[in-house]
């Protein structure tokens, strides 16, 4: 029994402690916004947050989340209302949309650590992210739009 | 939700909507506390047949239904954009659903070819205003009033002399009583309040924050998960398989042997069915088979290039078009140019990997998936299973890009086979390696190209092409050209060129292929359109100058004007690398121009990319936008970065460690700009793909002198 807290909630979960996260938080735990895009940390589908960590579930192992916070895109913000997520939105940076919940997830923990991100630390942080559709030049822009959020968001508070 | 609490009313069945499967249908509850009506499941279970795209319930909710596939083109937003604009909803105010697959209630909803707006937009219009129309005369009538006194807009019908006005529930029931009006009349463009607009797609916010379900998302009550090791070898057969340590691993219910359909042959695999994805794949890994691979050619890319060569210069092949005398023309030019291009295999590689759920049961077989052929898919499994076409029923989620591959049958098709023996619902799911290994793929294809230059003119072009016929997977003449051998070429050449010859010579592997985003176009493209280019060189002109010369028909000039003023072409300076390239693909043209450029010392890159979009009468900017930056960055990956390659009949790639995507840092600025006119709609989801190679060898062509024929090349060896 592995005992990990996700989007807040504390889970037992009775699996193999090898069993990769992804697997995990798909199929035990129901919670399908994680995507598995290639098994082998390639594409970054999978990504979540694991103690505010961006990591790929598919390679992460359940035993390393023992007693660890795990945050997916579905406890990334009660209402969709992540500055990343207005600005995916407002930007319409979706197509096929399979990608996303990683794209979210990656560009969340950019924003965490740098709030004025080039094109290039954009570039750099989002180079493990594969957008099959061709959306980046929208990612980019939503990142940009994002940062100015988080920004104002913080004015704000 | 029983069906008992609902009755359900056809108040419409528009047999004047000529040649086409489109009916309108409108349903409504008897209990205003229901405000589900759009529930397909319990619809299909009811005695009325179900022709609709637009439900209404008593509460004046509307949903709308989206006939075809979603996978990432857009068709959630621009199917209910087009029949909200003439119903006279706001998108915000409505559902919208995705229709599940059945061809006498939607026609066609084979998702492919770019053609649900410009096969169905003007039905889809017809059925909205009727809809309107029937609902207007309906409240008309109930406040005696003359219809012309009376208007629809937002989901109500408005009196317009009193003020007083009825939501569209409250007028359904009579409405449904109604005959349908025979002559409707469409709005004006110019009265367009939806379409025409970058509204929002309605399925961004489910994308990000994971509520959107794909095929692979799809959950059943007691839904078990299967992998499969399939024969890496097409029509390679089991031997012999060892299941005792599988079956050893935890989690692991049952392995077992299937057949699984690949066009006309089978695919040997077997199955581990568990109660997790990860135990289906650890079992797997313990599996011990013993493949017969004596049935298989053993495919390698170099032979299949050689050959197409070998082909192409000694074959004239079977005519697939030909106007003048191109040899005459040839033999007698005093410039002529005589050379190869060559295109790679392709993987479609869609994020989503190929997966299926189906439940078999004794009384249906019910599929969920990725789909974008549902009726295909429907035909085929009831062939396969001897069913009846009431009891397979085809759900579509949202697909996690398509591309082609997911307009096959054989993942519907394993699903099936499994959950037939395990009686359970059972979810397939193809890994990354599956995904790239298994194909079919997009076929490589070799062209030769000669042309002539006489007295400066362009007087002859004579094409060749050598690559497999997806055509002759499903049964078309082998003694037939492939029709798609001109694909791509713009239909003006042939007023202004004399002698033109296309012609196709056949090819083939044992290496299946299937339709790959744009198809034909995104190979001939590259090679016609290159071609063109190096005429232009040949007869001394500039490329785009050229092409106004040789496609005078109105649009094209639009085009190229366009093409002009957006990129600066006519004011390029030294040591800028221009390129250009302009194709047909599903009824739309488009015209891309690339600018390269290498700073001291540095290697080449792409400093932007415009393209020039006529695709005639058009619902949704933004989606044209998103679409067309898409299909550049699809075609740059399959220009410059990956390809599929054959040794001893196996895939070489595996995952994107070696098949490697385009990534963010590869993504060059592009700028899309939309031609404005009166013509028909054409198609948006791969038009934008072909002409970016060419435009890009052209460029780098212009830049360094060096003429590309062969993809994929490496940018950074320029």
């Amino acid at each position: 029994m592995t005992t990990i807290t996700i989007n807040g909630n504390q889970q037992q979960i009775d699996a193999d402690p090898n069993m990769p996260l992804l697997w995990v938080i798909r199929d035990l735990l129901g919670l399908t916004g994680t995507k598995y895009g290639c098994g082998v940390a390639q594409c970054g589908a999978c990504v979540v947050h694991l103690n505010g960590d961006a990591v790929r579930s598919c390679v992460t192992r359940l035993s390393r989340a023992e007693g660890q916070q795990i945050v997916t895109i579905e406890g990334l913000s009660k209402n969709n209302d992540h500055p990343v997520q207005l600005a995916w939105n407002e930007e319409s940076v979706p197509q096929c949309g399979y990608c996303h919940s990683g794209q979210i997830m990656s560009a969340a923990v950019l924003l965490r650590e740098n709030s004025n991100p080039s094109d290039a630390d954009i570039d750099a942080a989002m180079a493990g992210n594969i957008c099959r559709c061709g959306t980046y030049q929208r990612i980019r822009k939503a990142i940009r739009l994002a940062a100015e959020l988080q920004r104002k968001e913080g004015t704000n508070k | 939700m029983s069906t008992s609490n609902i009755s359900r009313r056809k108040f419409l069945k528009a047999a004047g909507l000529s040649g086409t499967a489109l009916f309108v249908g409108m349903y409504f509850s008897s209990n205003a506390g229901e405000a589900t009506l759009a529930n397909v499941e319990t619809a299909e279970n009811s005695d009325i047949e179900l022709n609709a795209w637009v439900h209404v319930d008593t509460n004046g909710k509307v949903t709308i239904f989206s006939h075809r596939a979603e996978m990432g083109q857009g068709v959630y937003q621009s199917v209910p954009q087009i029949v909200a604009e003439e119903l006279g909803v706001e998108l915000k105010d409505i559902n919208i659903r995705f229709a599940q697959g059945d061809r006498q209630k939607y026609g066609n909803q084979v998702t492919g070819g770019s053609s649900t707006i410009r096969t169905s937009y003007k039905n889809l219009l017809r059925l909205g205003a009727t809809a309107r129309e029937m609902l207007i005369a309906a409240a008309a009538a109930k406040w005696n009033v003359p219809v012309t006194e009376c208007t629809a807009e937002s989901g109500h019908v408005i009196h317009r002399p009193s003020g007083k006005k009825y939501h569209y529930g409250e007028v359904v029931e009579a409405a449904s009583k109604l005959e349908a009006p025979k002559d409707i009349v469409l709005k004006k463009r110019t009265d367009y309040k939806l379409i025409g607009k970058s509204l929002k797609r309605q399925d961004t916010p489910l994308k990000t924050n994971g509520a959107a379900v794909f095929g692979l998302d799809k959950k059943l009550p007691g839904m078990l998960y299967a992998v499969v090791e399939r024969n890496p070898r097409l029509r390679g057969k089991l031997q012999s398989f060892d299941d005792s340590a599988a079956l050893r691993v935890p989690g692991v219910k049952k392995v077992f042997k299937i057949q699984t359909g690949v066009f006309q042959t089978f695919r040997d695999g077997v199955a581990v069915v568990a109660d997790n994805t990860w135990a289906a794949i650890q079992g797997r890994k313990a599996l011990k088979i013993e493949w017969d691979d004596s049935g298989f050619e053993h495919v390698n890319t170099p032979a299949i290039y050689q050959q197409q060569k070998d082909l192409l210069n000694s074959q004239e092949g079977l005519s697939a078009r030909k106007q003048g005398d191109a040899d005459q023309a040839l033999a007698s030019a005093a410039q002529k140019l005589d050379v190869i291009y060559e295109t790679p295999y392709q993987s479609h590689s869609a994020m989503e990997p190929l997966n299926c759920v189906a439940f078999y049961q004794p009384d249906k077989l019910e599929i969920w998936g990725p789909i974008q052929a549902p009726e295909w898919v429907q035909d085929y499994i009831c062939a396969q299973f001897k069913l009846p076409k009431e009891k397979v029923i085809i759900n579509m989620t949202f697909l996690g890009g398509g591309f082609g591959r997911k307009a096959f049958m054989d993942y519907p098709h394993e699903a099936c086979l499994i959950s037939k023996e395990t009686g359970t619902p059972v979810q397939v799911v193809w890994t990354r390696e599956d995904d790239m290994t298994q194909g079919p793929y997009r076929a490589g294809i070799s062209y030769r190209c000669q042309g002539a230059i006489s007295d400066g003119q362009l007087s002859a072009l004579k094409f060749r092409m050598a690559g497999q016929n997806i055509g002759h997977w499903q049964g078309a003449p082998k003694t037939q050209p492939n029709r798609s051998t001109t694909e791509s070429f713009l239909a003006p050449y042939y007023k202004s060129i004399k002698h033109i010859s296309f012609a196709d010579v056949p090819f083939e592997t044992p290496i299946p292929n299937v339709w790959w985003r744009s198809v034909y176009a995104s190979t001939n493209g590259f090679a016609y359109e290159s071609f063109i280019n190096e005429m232009a060189h040949l007869a001394g002109e500039d490329p785009l100058s050229f092409r106004r010369l040789y496609l005078q028909d109105d649009r094209c000039q639009k085009l190229i004007d366009k093409m002009e003023e957006v990129s600066g072409w006519k004011t390029k300076k030294k040591g800028d690398g221009f390129g250009v390239a302009i194709t047909e693909c599903f009824g739309t043209t488009v015209g891309q121009i690339v600018r390269v450029s290498r700073p001291a010392g540095g290697k080449v890159s792409i400093d932007k990319v415009w393209a020039v979009v006529d695709c005639g009468w058009y619902v949704n900017p933004d989606i044209i936008h998103a679409q067309v930056e898409g299909s550049i960055l699809m075609a740059l990956g399959a220009a410059t970065i990956h390809q599929i390659t054959f040794k001893d009949g196996l895939v070489e790639q595996r995952n994107f460690y070696d098949y490697l995507m385009p990534r963010i840092h590869d993504m060059p600025k592009v700028e899309v700009t939309v031609m404005d006119n009166e013509e028909n709609a054409g198609g948006v989801g791969e038009p934008g793909l072909p002409p970016f190679a060419p435009a890009l060898t052209e460029a780098i062509f212009d830049l360094t002198g060096k003429r590309i024929r062969k993809l994929p090349f490496d940018m950074k060896t320029i």
